[in-house]
């Protein structure tokens, strides 16, 4: 029988798979979308830490017992906004290394190099 | 009090540093002043320090690891406390008439001064791991010493060269440091001093001793690491006499006699600290005859000294620990008159190069005195300090014997000592005796007072010391030589006559033949120069050569301008990481906690989230679809955070997803839509493998933890302590705003640091290279006719009050409902870019009322006054309070400092998001290639058509 507990695994795999995938191209854009996709990895990740639980947010109430554990998502939470800005900065990054060197490249090669080689 | 003492030095360097811009006067007389008082704060505790009550002063530091704050100070410490401080006060008087008007005074006497602190600190650090930081710090701060006038080369070299040989050697001395402590058991000196037996037992001994040999060996510049000694001669002559003579150099020497009744005593040390000092006195000596710079010879000399004071240290018998002690005292008095009697020459005579002085005495005849007798005394000529310790050292040596042989040391301690006499000797004759020349660079005569008077004094006390020798010196060498050798040393009976002895006949040899060797000195020296002799520095500088080349034959294999490279290599370490989990200890295992069945719903979200992910990938060079996938992502992710009982993290993440592909959308409008490819299909095989690897990985570790039952977290506290200590009921919120606020404080930081460095890179964007691609782009799209709908515009104004109350209904909930600072932020900067999109750039800058720099600056300085205020109250850092308010028609309400805290961070998070992506826009509204920018909110406005059709 399938869980939900394979659904989030298997989705923090293929998440991870293509975000390693995209960081490895040679031009930022997909290099931005790559970092993108493993901060959603790594953040489903932690937040899987404090397990999977279905309607107990931690919402607290005097005599409840079952709950969900509060921290791992505390710490996703910053990790969320964090991840924001640092995907902005790297945009702008790739943006304004784009507008200064005409490139988009990150591969350590010039353009010509490469357009000699793939047409 | 012993706490100040050991904080004065530092003290005085902060004001001697503050006071920069004042007289030299008056910093070398702060300077002066606050060593002075070390020094009279000093002698009012030697009384007690050399009767052996050892005042002491502890705090605890970090006692985990066993680190304390601690200070004492015995027989041993006080008198190196007095020879720093002494011999310091010396030469800041000295360096006031030395230093010429150009060099910086407040600069040279702040590192002094903070160098004097360190040594201070070793000598009297009760901690070995205090120690440890003092000794670190008098490398550094002789780094800046040494590379004083940093305008010449040879100062940097040599200043880089004594801090590589010593601070290396610092290294060896903390593994060493920490191997001793391990086996005693403690850091705390006395323990590990009165650990004698357990230590010498034990099978870490023989590596803690190289060690820690290593780290003294290196500072008191022995065989074979020497050579870094004389290049630091390009420190000006105050820090030479300074550093060469009581201090520095005398750190190593301190460590072996403060460490001696720990280490001492077996086969191993004096094999090991025997030859060293051996053979470093010996070359040191043979060295010294022929350089013809004067601080080189008596760099060499020093050399020398310090080998036989390891030498003697090393024949582990007390009685050679007390005649080292002895002469720590003597070579410190006479080295650093002469250290200053060479500056002086050099000052008056305009050069230090031995073949050029001579025939000084009858010019200058104060100093001529004062360095024939500071020489004599370092030749071992009676009735001098330096004669009586030179023959201990010989009377110690005649009957020693290395490894069965009975004369080898004798032998060599004769050598040594007739180096000593001839190039002691020479340093006398050639500089002052002789004929007088007519081409000295600068016609010399005799100092100012304030520049002779400080080695006069010393000079004085070389010929008390060695006239009165038991009456001046036994009431202090007695008890440190006691307290070395743990009071086995027998008692102190310095004398000038000891009888027909062997030291004698040795002593007279030596004398003899040195005065012969000099005679003859330039035969000797030609037969010298033709001697094939490796040269240190030569060595030195191709280690160091070979040594940066393979750095950077490594640097550059692994930043080779590629993040490919770089990325593929960190990628592939972390997945072999992984794998090593996986692997080792049953990392992967399946547990047994009940797994929840999928509902329908959740395989249709996973199926749009796989797929989504598919598709970016596939489609990765169009690059708008891929923003449209991306946001499928984010959406599910946070339907994801719904389901699995984080309200938070799915408001987060939604409002986040809006911001983000708006900004890759801004970002996208001026980078290429469509790129050729470029990888070739071996090398996405490669990176597809890379990342099935990964994302194998992450997804077994995700599955092995999430069926595991948890093991006792600690968010249990959290829970229990959420409303009875926080005063709210969303724990994720008061965890954020309160147990863990520290935390989230640092987080606003670096997402204001984030934006304002996406300021700093765009803000220069139109000027340059950078500013010409903008002026000459041109839009690649083709551009709706309607650039602000009306329905769009009527919407989102209508919708912005609407969307800031949702914001701060969001926010004042937050406490206790799923909601706060970070999730209102965001949603009042959606808010505000509704309008940037729909009614454009221009019509919305037009009507900002708030600074974005202000409100990340404001919001860092709430959120920290209100982590602050909770000190004032005595309570810790970001220790929240709350109480319950009544309000007529309001009713009771809750109100909590946590609120402010809040309140920073929603303004960080506004001000971050709305500088990068108002930044964003900024830039792409310079590119475009409108003639007018269009002020109007909208393209239809029926107020104007009425005015075109009356």
């Amino acid at each position: 029988m399938i869980s939900i507990e394979m659904l989030v695994a298997s989705a923090i795999s293929v998440l991870t798979a293509a975000g390693i995938y995209l960081c490895l191209r040679g031009r930022t854009f997909p290099v931005v979308l790559g970092l993108a996709m493993l901060s959603y990895a790594i953040n489903v990740f932690l937040f899987a830490m404090g397990r999977l639980v279905v309607d107990q947010p931690p919402i607290y109430e005097k005599g409840v017992t079952d709950y969900t554990d509060p921290l791992p998502q505390a710490l996703v939470l910053t990790a969320i906004v964090i991840a924001f800005g640092m995907t902005a900065l790297v945009v702008v990054l790739s943006l304004r290394s784009f507008l200064e060197t005409g490139s988009d490249q990150v591969d350590g090669k010039s353009d010509s190099e490469t357009d000699e080689r793939l047409p | 009090m012993l706490l100040i003492l050991a904080l004065l030095p530092f003290f005085g360097a902060l004001l001697v540093a503050i006071l920069s811009g004042a007289s030299r006067n008056l910093q070398a007389s702060v300077a002066a002043a606050t060593t002075g008082a070390a020094l009279a704060l000093l002698l009012a505790y030697t009384p007690a320090a050399l009767t052996g009550q050892t005042p002491a002063v502890q705090f605890d530091w970090i006692p985990a690891l066993g680190l304390s704050f601690g200070f004492f100070l015995d027989p041993l410490g006080a008198m190196f406390a007095g020879l720093i401080l002494g011999i310091g006060l010396l030469i800041i008087i000295y360096a006031r008439f030395y230093l010429a008007s150009e060099d910086p005074m407040g600069r040279f006497l702040a590192f002094l001064l903070l160098f004097q602190g360190a040594m201070l600190g070793i000598v009297i650090s009760d901690n070995v791991l205090l120690l440890l930081v003092f000794w670190e710090m008098t490398s550094l701060s002789s780094f800046l010493l040494i590379g004083f006038w940093r305008h010449t080369a040879e100062a940097r070299q040599g200043a880089r060269m004594a801090l590589v040989v010593t601070g290396g050697g610092g290294l060896a001395l903390i593994a060493g440091m920490l191997l001793l402590g391990n086996i005693a058991g403690s850091f705390d000196l006395r323990v590990i001093l009165a650990s004698g037996a357990l230590i010498q037992a034990s099978p870490l001994y023989p590596v803690a001793l190289i060690l820690i040999l290593l780290g003294c060996f290196t500072k008191s510049a022995q065989f074979p690491f020497h050579f870094w000694l004389p290049h630091a001669m390009a420190a000006p002559t105050p820090v030479s006499a300074y550093l060469h003579s009581a201090t520095m150099v005398k750190a190593g020497i301190f460590l072996l006699a403060r460490l001696w009744p720990a280490l001492a005593g077996t086969d191993l040390w004096f094999y090991l600290v025997g030859t060293t000092g051996l053979v470093t006195m010996t070359l040191g000596a043979a060295i010294a005859l022929f350089k013809t710079d004067l601080k080189a010879i008596l760099a060499y000399s020093t050399v020398s000294h310090l080998g036989l004071l390891t030498m003697l240290f090393g024949f582990g018998t007390s009685a050679a620990a007390m005649a080292g002690v002895f002469h720590i005292l003597n070579h410190a008095v006479f080295k650093a008159a002469l250290f200053m009697n060479a500056g002086i020459v050099d000052h008056e005579a305009g050069t230090r190069d031995i073949r050029r002085l001579g025939g000084l005495a009858t010019l200058m005849p104060i100093s001529a005195t004062l360095a024939i007798v500071a020489a004599a005394s370092m030749a071992g000529l009676p009735p001098l300090n330096g004669f009586l310790s030179k023959e201990m050292m010989l009377y110690e040596a005649s009957h020693t014997v290395w490894n069965g042989m009975t004369l080898f040391v004798p032998i060599v301690a004769v050598i040594a000592a007739t180096l000593s006499v001839a190039y002691s000797l020479r340093y006398a004759v050639h500089v002052y005796l002789g004929r007088t020349r007519d081409d000295y660079p600068h016609k010399p005569h005799d100092p100012p007072f304030g520049l002779w008077a400080p080695s006069g004094l010393l000079v004085v006390l070389v010929i008390l010391i060695g006239l009165f020798p038991g009456t001046i010196t036994r009431p202090l060498v007695q008890p440190v030589a006691d307290v070395v050798t743990g009071n086995t040393a027998g008692v102190f009976a310095p004398a000038l006559w000891h009888g027909l002895n062997a030291a004698l006949f040795m002593s007279m040899f030596a004398v003899a033949v040195g005065a012969l060797m000099l005679w003859r000195h330039g035969l000797i020296e030609r037969i010298w120069d033709v001697l094939p002799l490796p040269e240190a520095k030569r060595l030195f500088d191709f280690f160091i050569d070979r040594l940066v080349k393979a750095s950077r034959v490594f640097a550059e294999t692994i930043h080779n301008g590629s993040l490919q490279r770089q990325l593929t290599l960190i990628f592939s370490l972390a997945i072999l990481l992984a794998v090593e989990g996986v692997m080792v200890g049953g990392g992967m295992e399946t547990g047994s906690r009940e797994t929840i069945p999928a509902t329908p719903i959740a395989i249709i979200g996973w199926l749009l989230l796989i797929g989504a992910t598919v598709a970016v990938v596939m489609s990765q060079r169009e690059r708008y679809l891929t923003l449209v996938f991306i946001s499928v992502i984010g959406l599910i992710v946070s339907l994801g955070f719904v389901y699995l009982s984080a309200p938070d993290l799915a408001l987060t993440q939604i409002s986040v997803e809006t911001v983000t592909i708006l900004l890759l959308l801004l970002a996208l409008n001026m980078l290429p839509k469509k790129p050729a490819r470029l990888s070739s299909n071996s090398l996405r095989l490669r990176d597809g493998l890379l990342g099935i690897a990964g994302g194998a990985v992450a997804g077994l570790a995700a599955w092995a933890v999430m069926t595991r039952v948890p093991n006792d977290p600690i968010s249990t506290f959290h829970w229990e302590n959420s409303y009875s200590g926080g005063g709210g009921t969303n724990v994720v919120n008061v965890t954020l705003v309160d147990f863990r606020a520290f935390d989230t404080f640092g987080e606003i930081i670096v997402l204001g640091i984030a934006a304002l460095a996406i300021f700093a890179l765009l803000q220069p964007a139109t000027r340059g290279a950078s500013g010409a691609r903008l002026r000459a782009w041109v839009p690649d799209f083709v551009r709706s006719p309607e650039r602000h709908p009306m329905m769009f515009v009527v919407a989102t104004r209508l919708l912005f009050p609407l969307a800031v109350m949702v914001g701060i209904y969001i926010f004042l909930r937050g406490h206790n409902l799923p909601g706060g600072g970070f999730i209102a932020g965001l949603i009042i900067s959606i808010a505000v870019l509704m309008q940037y999109m729909a009614s454009g750039f221009e019509w919305a800058e037009q009507r900002r009322k708030f600074d974005e720099h202000l409100m990340i600056g404001l919001g860092v300085i709430i959120a920290a006054l209100t982590g602050i205020g909770s000190l004032l109250f005595g309570a810790p850092l970001f220790t929240s309070a709350f109480g319950y308010f009544t309000l007529p028609v309001v009713g009771t309400f809750e109100l909590a400092t946590a609120m402010f805290f809040d309140i920073g961070v929603a303004m960080t998070v506004i001000g971050a998001v709305m500088l990068a992506l108002a930044e964003l826009s900024h830039i792409a509204q310079r590119a475009d290639k409108e003639d007018q920018v269009d002020h109007e909110p909208m393209d239809v406005d029926p107020a104007r058509k009425r005015k075109v059709m009356p």
